[in-house]
């Protein structure tokens, strides 16, 4: 206690000397919560979107079915299970059926993903109901980012080609009835969608699928022959992964002002015990042990990060909180990015990060304030009483 | 140990390391001190009288020879059992004052009362009576900064007497001092040793400090050149 209430006292009275290594650390303690609040709040926005648009509760692979193989496509179709069929289950399962095809958008060829989906669907963000028009051409429905990529707009027609399941070309005119916009590349890139019985007829795949998707009602998934079942974990997996390693760049950044604020607190402490050796004799002759004259700087030290957390508080929680309403607008929109990303992305900061944070900080300014403190209990204190120490 | 002996120095050498050699700085010194003496060592700069403070006061050990201080040898002593006793029973007073500048006066002078583990009420009282004795009552929230030499000194005194301690160590305590200040300082501590009953041993070559001492023991070279008790 003694210790504590001497550090509070010599913290104080050394005036700007602690202030500036206090605002150093503040800044990092509140800078290390907005990037992990901000990357929190990416990651929950991300999965969440990819749960609306593109996952749901999980999904039922065909066991060829690899997405980031387009060569396993022509292979990865089978009868859709009774299990997922028929009215009862229309809002917990959406079969998808997935083919390779072409379009001529201006004349120009390019190869795409065809996708068809029950236009009937409410599993999914997708607003597949724009299928349900009546169309002279095959309607379909594309992302901003495939429209932007082919130049198509809404009600512009274009030919599609496709192989069926027996090899043969065929083609036919398909009219853009949608455009939407989503944060989820994943269902927008070289993709459009249409009503799955349309194109189980045009590739000759009647009443087959490529997954199926499931309600996030379902818990417990049956086992189904020839369709391996994938949960949201694993189907995140690859967001999931990115944002780690983007957790892992970002902490660059934080480690440097880090590093900052502890160099302050280091280099008080180196410059405290040289300029302040009379001092310690003092304590020495007055009857303290050396390891109380340690623990006195180094508290005192450490004492450094408690400043900063209050300090950090004080200005840094108005800050965070106005950040987490407002969120940060992002110059990248999802489709240019390559991953989930929204707009504007709110900061999510749990009470985990900020002990966690609080504790990173005020563990390293020990640790730091306690190195140089070590040299005090070395010190001849006949020689520190008169400063003579070099 | 002879009851009314509280430090009895028997063969005692000090020597400290320079280059590949030694340099003795205490040659073989025989000295007792009774409790409620008031008395000095003195000689010129480098005859050794601080080295003798500081081994009295338990901040350096003997190389050889005994130092029995308050009841225990200085060389069975831990570090830890040596800040104990400094803590219980030894005031400090230096040159050059050692406040700790970011406390105030009152602050100052209740740090070692704040070692002992002293009540609040026990460390105000004990505190107001140490501004009394130095006559400093109007500058309890006054920090050192503000303080004149012979403020801070007498500081230095009070902090150094808070406790009661049975002894009472002062390194030149006057050498900071213009000749005014030297004498009101010294005449506080004659008279806290007269009415406490503390023993004071100065280190000094002041001549002002001299004429104080009722007891003066000369060093020369490391050596006793002199002991000599007078009557006052």
């Amino acid at each position: 206690m003694i210790a504590i209430k001497l550090a509070i006292r010599n913290l104080l009275g050394a005036g700007l000397r602690t202030w500036l290594s206090v605002i150093v650390l503040s800044i990092t303690f509140i800078l290390i919560l907005l990037i992990h609040g901000f990357l929190e709040g990416w990651n929950r926005q991300a999965m969440h979107d990819m749960k609306e648009w593109e996952i749901g509760g999980g999904q039922y692979w065909h066991t060829e079915y690899d997405p980031h193989d387009p060569f396993t496509l022509e292979d990865s179709h089978r009868d859709i299970p009774s299990l997922f069929m028929g009215q009862a289950n229309k809002g917990n399962y959406c079969p998808v059926l997935i083919s390779q095809a072409t379009i001529y958008p201006q004349g120009r060829m390019r190869s795409i993903i065809m996708k068809g989906i029950d236009p009937d669907q409410e599993l999914l963000e997708l607003p597949t109901s724009l299928l349900k028009g009546d169309f002279e051409e095959i309607p379909v429905i594309i992302g901003t980012a495939m429209a932007r990529a082919t130049k198509l707009a809404k009600g512009d027609i274009t030919t599609l080609r496709w192989r069926d399941v027996n090899g043969t070309f065929d083609a036919a005119e398909i009219v853009v009835a949608g455009i939407f916009k989503t944060n989820v590349p994943t269902v927008d890139a070289s993709q459009i969608w249409m009503s799955i019985v349309t194109m189980q007829e045009l590739v000759s795949m009647n009443n087959e699928g490529t997954l199926i998707v499931i309600s996030p009602e379902i818990t417990n998934p049956h086992p189904v022959p020839g369709w391996e079942f994938k949960d949201t974990d694993s189907l995140l997996s690859a967001i999931i992964s990115t944002i780690k390693t983007k957790t892992i760049g970002s902490s660059f950044i934080y480690i440097v002002f880090l590093a900052l604020g502890l160099l302050a607190v280091f280099d008080t402490q180196v410059l405290s015990i040289f300029r302040r050796q009379k001092e310690i004799g003092t304590y020495v002759a007055l009857g303290m042990t050396r390891k109380q004259v340690v623990g006195i700087f180094t508290v005192e030290g450490a004492m450094h990060s408690i400043l900063a957390v209050l300090l950090g508080a004080l200005w840094g929680i108005p800050l965070l909180a106005w950040l987490s309403k407002t969120g940060f607008g992002m110059p990248l929109s999802a489709d240019e990015f390559g991953l989930a990303m929204a707009e504007r992305i709110y900061p999510a900061y749990g009470i985990g990060l900020i002990m966690i944070t609080l504790l990173l900080i005020v563990i390293t300014t020990t640790i730091v304030s306690y190195l140089p403190s070590r040299r005090i209990s070395k010190m001849n204190p006949t020689e520190a009483i008169r400063g003579k120490i070099q | 140990m002879d009851n009314s002996k509280i430090i009895n120095i028997s063969g005692l050498v000090k020597q400290f390391p320079m280059g590949n050699n030694n340099f003795t700085a205490l040659h073989n010194i025989n000295l007792a001190f009774i409790k409620g003496e008031f008395c000095g060592v003195v000689g010129p700069s480098g005859s050794g009288k601080t080295t003798l403070l500081n081994i009295i006061g338990l901040l350096d050990n003997p190389t050889s020879g005994n130092a029995d201080v308050l009841g225990h040898n200085a060389n069975d002593l831990s570090v830890k059992e040596a800040a104990m006793i400094r803590r219980k029973h030894m005031g400090f007073i230096f040159q050059t004052f050692n406040l700790l500048p970011v406390y105030t006066v009152f602050e100052n002078i209740e740090f070692p009362l704040l070692l002992l583990k002293m009540s609040k009420n026990e460390r105000d009282k004990a505190v107001m009576d140490a501004l009394e004795w130095v006559g400093l009552t109007d500058k309890v929230k006054s920090k050192p900064a503000q303080l004149s030499g012979g403020e801070c000194q007498r500081v230095a005194i009070a902090r150094a007497m808070v406790k009661r301690p049975d002894l009472v160590l002062a390194d030149e305590p006057t050498a900071n001092l213009d000749a005014e200040n030297s004498h009101n300082i010294l005449q506080t501590m004659e008279k806290l040793n007269r009415e406490l009953q503390t023993t004071f041993l100065f280190a000094t070559h002041d001549e002002k400090v001299i004429q104080y001492l009722r007891r003066k023991i000369t060093l020369d070279d490391g050596t006793v050149a002199g002991d000599i008790t007078t009557s006052k």
